[in-house]
């Protein structure tokens, strides 16, 4: 391939980290910025708080007030957002490579030297409880975020959106606090990816984030979960069903082992779900299962949604094919894969926003930028022992269930 | 970075945008034929036909389809819209001529009747899915609703009633007069061979005969009014609002776009700042919509139940007063500046490129690199952005809202 990639990573002294990978063939450059600053973080009552804190952040910093800041990103034609996730508040942006330097410098702002104004407090404020009442609405995510409650427990399974009671009784000093101990360089990573020059912005990053407070954030206590299965009664038209069974994190030996398992159970079209239960059977719309990592623990997720009739039937045919995994996985279905996942590599090639966001990802979960080529290489090496030992020693046998809809479903044999 | 064309003996084009320097290359089969070329009897065949388009053909089963399309390590969809249905995939470079040779198999489907009822009850799923999402099939209902009986009042999906009342028999008449190789086009983007792209073609598509093609491009009469459709369950309240925009060939269009972006972009926006920064609403935008021969722009607003009747008064009185005052310069040269680095940013997917390249096909349009779309936004004036707001007014409009409101009323 040419322009074979190139890592560039540096730790600043007061302990942020920052990645970067050219890829000169683009004129795009983007970046991702974690901050330890996740809705994990929010105390039991205040769930909400980093939400807020996503607000409030872009409602004035440095020089600029609200307004300023945002026609200054347009000018430098920014396209970004800024969010929570369980464990970061998240930045990310992509701009014309020229404009690098000077969005970081906006972003730069954002991070040290919000304006967090008091006066702000209660439109931040609408601002979250429209969210939380638009995801209300939003019949599949409310019975993943049950399910993801269920299975990983307090604080990892949390909507980053939060509470209305939570946010209504948040105060602008605890926003202040929450950004004095959590916007703190010692757990801060920036990755950078596409058109860039590295000398330049390691010494454009260096200067404008040094006035960031080293430190890491507090640690937080996880509460065990509660695993098992759930109703959620709803007058719709679909029932959306949602199970999750434990798998490797992906900073585990086994993850690829895993990945692949996966993998055959629902990437692309000829998988197992989407042929069993799609194809075949006509069940429904939308089926797949994807392998969620957090940092130290992971699960698979799956979803279906289906007409209330055959709701029944569509659980018990998922069911049957995650039974039916343990017996292993096909040459075929293993080859197939590994063509499909280096493709979404070299088409990762063409946006530098994907490459920043991964390289970020991997540090946080590994403390090291996988290159595309070892990605590459730890596909192309699994070999179907590989996959097959895998689902021997790691059955997909416990599971816990949500479903939402018009009727409970009976939760079939096999499933405690 | 060059462009190139070619067009069969029987009608069919052939399209590419070929840039060695990018890492994939994507291709999609267009077709000119969507819901507005239905008719109520027939009311969501285009997007079953789009389906059943997979389920396979006289050389291969629906498994084989699937099983080719993963082994190609293909991304692949397709899609049905108002007045066109595309069938794509991103590959590797090396596998530019299998996958041609898939798509173009794929577009003489075998259409068998046992593949169709399964297939329909997919369909079914579908429209029950989109019936519990927001909004609650408010978008098809004020489409009818402002097209009246103009064909770009047709639902997408159709109706469970009307898809299952589709036979085989009518989908494969629908099938016969739509899928004609001058109504189609195949166009590529990124890492294309494309003397390679027209011998594939010419062997695969060449003894496909073409039809008389009909034309359906009749003048729309759009209509104004308010209609409220009560969903008890929901959290939050939705607003739709149609109002005409310029058409699909008109040169206005950039401007036009540039109006929704000054008014009614996701960020930084006049209704950004109305209704999202100060937490009224959850989503408050503008879009534009083209179609041959009429376009729309239209206005989404969901938000809180109890905010809805003042924030409607409030919609009003920023289109009024957009009326009135017009644009000003620094939204103007905002507005350019975050829609030039939109299109620099896509542009460097050649699968967005194919996108491009196709739509321009679609609607009779020629050619232009992203480059030159660019400078068409850049030399947009103020007086050409003012003119957009005086000749299309946002207050004659269709208004629908969807929620748990019983009660609502036009802000007038």
């Amino acid at each position: 391939m040419e322009n074979a990639p190139v890592l560039f990573e540096h730790r600043f002294d007061n302990g942020l980290v920052l990645l970067a990978e050219p890829m000169p063939w683009l004129r795009s450059a983007a970046f991702t910025v974690l901050l330890p600053a996740g809705c994990q973080y929010d105390p039991p009552s205040r769930f909400g708080l980093a939400s807020l804190t996503c607000d409030m952040i872009q409602r004035g910093c440095g020089s600029r007030d609200n307004r300023t800041f945002i026609e200054d990103l347009e000018l430098l034609g920014a396209d970004y957002g800024v969010s929570a996730s369980v464990y970061h508040t998240v930045i990310g942006g992509t701009v014309p490579h020229t404009q690098l330097g000077e969005t970081l410098g906006v972003f730069a702002d954002v991070v040290c030297q919000p304006w967090l104004p008091s006066a702000q407090l209660d439109d931040a404020k609408m601002v979250c409880y429209q969210e939380i009442r638009s995801l209300e609405d939003d019949l599949a995510h409310r019975a993943m975020h049950a399910l993801r409650m269920r299975y990983y427990g307090d604080p990892l399974g949390r909507n980053s959106s939060g509470q209305i009671e939570g946010i209504e009784a948040i105060t602008i000093d605890e926003v202040r606090g929450f950004c004095g101990s959590h916007f703190r360089s010692g757990q801060t990573v920036i990755s950078v990816a596409g058109n860039i020059d590295w000398p330049r912005l390691q010494d454009e990053v260096g200067r404008l984030f040094a006035p960031m407070p080293s430190g890491e954030a507090p640690a937080v206590a996880v509460s065990p979960p509660s695993h098992g299965s759930e109703h959620i009664s709803y007058d719709s038209q679909q029932t959306h069903i949602c199970l999750a069974y434990p798998s490797a994190a992906y900073r585990e030996p086994n993850y690829f082992r895993a990945r692949g398992a996966v993998g055959v159970m629902s990437d692309g079209l000829s998988s197992r779900l989407f042929y069993e239960v799609r194809e075949k059977r006509g069940l429904c719309y939308t089926v797949f299962a994807t392998l969620h990592s957090l940092r130290d623990r992971a699960c698979v997720l799956c979803y279906a949604g289906t007409g209330a009739d055959r709701a029944q039937e569509t659980l018990d045919v998922i069911v049957q094919q995650f039974q039916r995994l343990r017996e292993g996985i096909t040459h075929d279905e293993l080859t197939r894969l590994k063509v499909q996942i280096r493709s979404g590599l070299v088409m990762q090639q063409e946006s530098s926003r994907s490459r920043a966001a991964s390289m970020a990802g991997d540090w946080f979960h590994l403390g090291r930028v996988r290159s595309m080529d070892e990605v590459s290489r730890l596909v192309n090496d699994l070999s179907i022992d590989d996959v097959n030992e895998y689902l021997r020693d790691h059955p997909p046998l416990t599971c816990d269930v949500v479903t939402l809809g018009p009727r409970p479903l009976e939760i079939p044999n096999g499933v405690p | 970075m060059e462009f190139r064309s070619h067009r069969l003996d029987n009608g069919l084009s052939i399209l590419a945008e070929c840039n060695k320097r990018n890492y994939t290359s994507a291709f999609g089969i267009f077709v000119r034929t969507g819901a507005r070329d239905e008719g109520p009897e027939i009311g969501g065949v285009s997007h079953f036909l789009e389906h059943m388009v997979f389920k396979g053909t006289p050389r291969r089963t629906a498994e084989q389809v699937n099983l080719q399309l993963d082994e190609m390590g293909s991304h692949s969809n397709a899609r049905t819209s108002e007045d066109s249905t595309i069938y794509h995939a991103a590959v590797l470079p090396e596998f530019q001529s299998p996958m041609i040779e898939l798509l173009c198999d794929l577009m003489r489907p075998s259409l068998r009747e046992s593949d169709f009822e399964t297939e329909k009850k997919v369909i079914v799923e579908e429209i029950l899915m989109y019936d519990d999402q927001p909004p609650y099939g408010g978008y098809e209902r004020a489409m009818a609703e402002y097209f009246g009986d103009h064909p770009l009042g047709q639902s997408i999906l159709g109706t469970v009633p009307s898809v299952e009342g589709l036979t085989p028999e009518s989908m494969r008449e629908y099938f016969r007069r739509r899928y004609s190789p001058n109504n189609m086009a195949i166009v590529a983007a990124g890492n294309v061979d494309f003397d390679q792209l027209i011998a594939d073609a010419e062997r695969c598509c060449g003894a496909w005969r073409p039809q008389e093609l009909g034309k359906n491009i009749r003048p729309a009469a759009p209509r104004t009014g308010f209609h409220l459709m009560v969903k008890p369950q929901s959290a939050q309240q939705y607003v739709l609002q149609l109002s005409a925009g310029p058409a699909a060939e008109d040169p206005q269009r950039f401007a036009a776009r540039l109006v929704t972006t000054i008014l009614g972009d996701e960020s930084g926006s006049r209704l950004y700042w109305s209704f999202i920064d100060p937490g009224r609403a959850e989503t408050a935008a503008m879009g534009n919509y083209e179609f041959e021969g009429t376009g729309l722009l239209m206005t989404v607003l969901c938000c809180a139940p109890e905010q809805t009747q003042d924030n409607l008064i409030e919609l009003r009185r920023l289109q009024e007063s957009a009326f009135r005052e017009g644009i000003k310069q620094r939204e103007l040269d905002l507005a350019k500046s975050k829609i030039v680095s939109e299109i620099l940013i896509a542009s460097e997917r050649a699968e967005n490129r194919m996108f491009g390249v196709g739509g321009n096909w679609l609607k009779h349009r020629p050619y232009l690199p992203s480059d030159e779309v660019a400078q068409l936004f850049s030399d947009v004036t103020l007086d050409e952005v003012n003119h957009i707001l005086k000749q299309f007014s946002l207050t004659d409009c269709t208004t629908l809202s969807v929620g748990p409101l019983t009660q609502l009323s036009m802000a007038s």
